[in-house]
């Protein structure tokens, strides 16, 4: 068994248990860290594919820059723990019901990619692939981003600014 | 051209529209009753300086002007497009020109009514939809305008609608002239069941149905068709069974009644019926029933006049009556004589409301008599409003026959039409028997209003006097009164020609202009046996003119003699019959008892129950039933995202399924 | 142990588990944040399975040779895009939370039902 196969198994499991520490801790930190644990092992898993430039981001991005400002955020806000539901709450049931048919559904649905082989070394993920992509294919959306980015900052600070009582 | 005779259509229509709109808009157009009267006047002036025009550089054959395409379903293909031709152009002229002259009439009659913009806005509608209905290439074209009259001629009655019986008598006149409409729309559908059955296409042009209609095509329907026109034609144009709007009409300003529903609107249904001729030439079954009906019509209004004190009724029992002698003509297939007496007629009774019309608006100024239109409180009149008196005794004797005033003419032709229709003894000699009794009391009737109102000793309270109207209406009066005297000479009978060694050429009306547009066999034999015994012809123009004469001479003495109180002495002449005559013949009665009051109980009973219990029952079960499904399923819409992403989701499961296993 | 090799299918499930697992916790939670954060989880996996099939169309040295864009690099920009996007949107997200702990003093999502019938 080589390396890579270990080092992507454990990625795996640790980007499951990370979603599933998310989902189910009624404490937000808690939640909150477990998704910096599944979105570390999601880079491990973008490395494992050849991506290097995009699993680097992913740590800066969401892991780093993200992940942060949710932490401050709730740590901001003071939130308690989810107070527990006692009774039987028939939406929760209902909900686990459609996230396993759906997994199902699709595990069934996907099974004809078993035959893709996705392993071998591939140079489409380093930076200066990414960096031509950008300069040259894409460069409009790439601008556009800036755009997006220019406005997501005026409206957040629009929303969030506080205004004064007249 | 085509742009030229456009205005004919048009003007009178832009004049509507910028008379209504303006006057809606601005309160200083609204006040400005001399712009608006100009506007409207040119309006209707213009097109008739056009149709004359049009008239005297008439090429001989009939001018068809497409506008555009109307309306194309199937085999249906509607044009809007006009027709110019000898009918068409005579109408027009008389429309517009007696139109014309109306509207400046007008414009002293209502000045100072609040409602003045709205009043021409109306008439040059009115004179649009008109010139529709006869300049109208098809029968969509017609009914459109025979629409449209109908409508202005309600609106127009219902004027002062403020004034609930008047506001009454213009919804009588609506309905009246639906029964007749529906009957029209009728006649059309068969015309062209009939025609669609021939060819591939129909537009329902008049020249087609009139081709058709020679060719035989519409066979055992012609009966039917011409009876549905002529039913349509009792209700424009006021006869049994439908005339009971009319006397009602008198309602609106006078000088609508001159121009709607004397001179122009109500022989609209004489124009259709000479327009189609050949359908009726075709089916003398409904000519017998049209000139019967007619004579009835002539001789129950003829009476009903002499016992009417107000003098608009009197006038309009009389129109009544004319227009019964039109459709005798029509129904002895002398459809020319039918148009030259809606010409004549045109010219004398518009004149005579018009003179009325002048009469009531003295009365009125003077604030002294209670009802201006009574002719119990008039007389002498002719002494304070000269221009008046005398046009209105120059178109009483037109419309009493006396030579050689215009009534005379076209009077005497349509008797000499019944006279000779047939051979032997038949039905038409009666008609003509009662077509003359009928002339004696017009020449009675008349001469009695005219007596009353303008001669012997004044009956209203002597503090004020009456007074003259200004120019602009006795201008238009003295215009009518000039064509109601030289009319007639248009139609000069044949007889005349044959001794002037004209022939047949002094008939101009007939045989210099009409006659290419209707070819009646009917007329023709009629000429026939009128020009073999033309001795006896003679001998009824002679006693068409004595009885109009005696008629008119005696009533003047009689009246000059005896004044109001001759109507006593009329009274007991008539005995109990002038109960009935002052009942009206009590036909707004038969109709309450038989049709409106079952109507009515129907109304308050059944269906009143059907339409609370049914019609509302059902549609408030359907609105319950849609309130409580909407209660269970608004439940769904819970605001929380959670929900809406569980629901999203199913579906999302739902279609996969579908993929995998669908 | 042949099995474990991991293939397009496995990246793909993987995805599939965390997606539906994002959704679920959507669906549950009640705490804004944390269905904030759910949000982002379903975007990672869709992330990841966009690199999956960018490997698996990607051509090997097609980079080196310059003979133009290598189909693998499609899913890459894609998922840059997305990455882009998704901070935008947590940026304007948190504030939006903000805004509604201000006026409410709770952010319990199951408490936001104005858009109720």
């Amino acid at each position: 068994m080589m390396t890579s196969t270990i080092l992507f198994w454990i990625f795996a499991i640790l980007g499951i248990a990370g979603g599933i520490g998310l989902v189910f801790n009624r404490n937000p930190i808690y939640a909150a860290l477990s998704l910096v644990l599944n979105f570390f092992s999601i880079a491990g898993l973008y490395l494992s594919l050849s991506a290097e430039f995009l699993a680097a981001i992913q740590i800066l991005v969401y892991a780093g820059a993200i992940m942060v400002l949710f932490l401050f955020v709730i740590m901001l806000l003071n939130l308690q723990e989810e107070p527990d539901v006692q009774k039987f709450d028939a939406k929760r049931g209902v909900a686990f019901l459609l996230g396993l048919g759906f997994v199902a559904e699709m595990i069934f649905v996907l099974k004809d990619f078993a035959q893709k082989d996705v392993s071998g070394e591939f140079t489409y993920g380093k930076v200066e692939a990414i960096g031509e992509q950008l300069m040259t294919q894409y460069l409009f959306p790439f601008e556009m981003i800036s755009v997006i980015l220019i406005s997501a900052l005026i409206g957040a600070i629009v929303v969030a600014r506080k205004y004064k009582h007249t | 051209m085509t742009y030229l005779y456009s205005l004919i259509i048009v003007l009178p229509l832009l004049g509507a529209l910028i008379i209504g709109l303006g006057g809606l808009m601005s309160a200083g157009f609204r006040k400005n009753e001399g712009l608006i009267g100009l506007l409207g006047t040119a309006a209707v002036g213009i097109p008739f300086l056009v149709i004359l025009y049009a008239f005297f550089s008439y090429p001989g054959d009939a001018q068809i002007y497409e506008i555009f395409p109307w309306m194309e379903a199937g085999k249906l293909k509607i044009n809007f497009s006009y027709q110019h031709d000898e009918l068409s152009l005579l109408m027009g002229m008389i429309v517009t020109g007696v139109g014309m002259l109306i509207h400046m009439y007008s414009i002293g009659y209502m000045k100072g009514d609040e409602g003045f913009y709205k009043y021409f806005t109306y008439l040059n509608l009115f004179i649009f939809s008109m010139n529709n209905l006869i300049l109208g290439d098809n029968m969509v074209v017609m009914f459109l305008g025979w629409e449209g009259v109908g409508l202005c001629s309600y609106l127009l009655i219902g004027f002062w609608y403020k004034d609930m019986p008047k506001a009454n008598a213009a919804q009588k006149a609506f309905v009246a002239n639906r029964i007749g409409d529906f009957a029209m729309l009728i006649a059309m559908f068969m015309m062209y069941k009939s025609m669609a059955s021939v060819s591939e296409f129909v537009n329902l042009s008049f020249v087609d149905i009139i081709d058709h209609a020679h060719h035989g095509g519409f066979g055992d329907n012609t009966f039917w068709i011409a009876l549905l026109v002529f039913i349509a034609a009792t209700g424009k144009s006021a006869q049994i069974p439908l005339f009971v709007w009319l006397p009602d009409a008198m309602a609106g300003p006078t000088p609508v009644s001159a121009l709607i529903h004397a001179a122009t609107m109500v022989t609209s249904g004489i124009y259709l019926i000479a327009r189609l001729h050949p359908i009726f030439e075709a089916s003398p079954e409904v000519l017998s029933i049209i000139v019967v009906v007619a004579a009835l019509t002539a001789v129950i209004a003829a009476f009903t006049a002499i016992a009417q004190n107000d003098i608009k009724k009197v006038l309009a029992y009389s129109t009544v009556s004319q227009l019964g002698f039109m459709f005798m003509a029509l129904g002895a297939g002398a459809y020319v004589t039918a148009i030259f007496h809606v010409m004549t007629h045109a010219f004398f009774k518009a004149c005579l409301f018009l003179g009325s019309g002048s009469v009531i608006h003295a009365m009125e100024h003077m604030h002294t008599v209670e009802d201006p239109q009574d002719v119990r409180t008039m007389g002498g009149l002719r002494k304070y409003m000269p221009a008046t008196g005398n046009t209105f005794w120059i178109s009483t004797l037109a419309i009493s026959g006396i030579i050689p005033l215009s009534g005379f003419f076209s009077k005497d032709e349509i008797l000499s039409s019944l006279f000779f229709y047939g051979e032997g003894f038949d039905l038409y000699k009666v008609i003509w028997f009662v077509a003359l009794i009928t002339a004696a009391v017009t020449a009675f009737y008349m001469t009695r209003v005219t007596m009353l109102t303008f001669e012997g000793s004044e009956r209203f309270p002597d503090a004020k006097k009456p007074h003259e109207s200004p120019a602009i209406m006795t201008i238009p009066l003295w215009i009518l009164a000039g064509l109601a005297v030289v009319g007639g000479f248009l139609g000069l009978p044949i007889f005349l020609g044959d001794l002037l060694g004209m022939g047949e050429g002094i008939n101009w009306i007939g045989h210099g202009w009409l006659e290419h547009i209707i070819h009646s066999e009917n007329a023709h034999a009629i000429h026939e046996h009128a020009h073999e015994n033309v001795l006896i012809e003679y001998g009824l123009v002679g006693l068409s003119m004595l009885v109009a004469i005696m008629a008119v001479f005696l009533t003047r003495n009689f009246y000059r003699k005896h004044g109001l109180a001759g109507d006593e002495k009329v009274r007991n002449f008539f005995g109990g019959f002038y109960k009935v005559m002052q009942g009206k013949f009590y036909f707004d009665e038969f109709y309450q008892r038989t049709i409106i009051g079952p109507f009515n109980w129907l109304g308050e009973n059944v269906i009143k129950w059907a339409e609370e219990n049914i019609v509302d029952g059902a549609v408030k079960a359907i609105s319950e039933g849609v309130k409580n499904i909407g209660d269970v399923f608004k439940q769904l819409q819970s605001g929380l995202v959670s929900n809406y992403l569980l629901i999203v989701s199913l579906g999302v499961l739902a279609m996969l399924t579908y993929l995998i296993f669908g | 142990m042949e099995f474990l090799e991991p293939n397009a299918y496995t990246y793909l499930a993987i995805a599939v588990v965390m997606f539906a697992l994002g959704a679920v916790g959507v669906m549950i939670r009640r705490n804004g944040i944390v269905v904030f954060m759910c949000i982002e989880l379903m975007l990672n996996a869709v992330n990841l399975s966009l690199i999956a099939f960018s490997k698996m169309h990607a051509v090997s040295g097609a980079f080196e040779e310059g003979v133009g864009p290598n189909p693998g690099a499609n899913g890459s920009m894609l998922v840059f895009f997305v990455m882009c996007v998704a901070a935008a949107e947590a940026v304007v997200g948190l504030s939006i939370i903000i805004a509604l702990f201000r006026n409410r003093l709770d952010i319990d999502i199951n408490n936001v039902n104005i858009f109720k019938w």
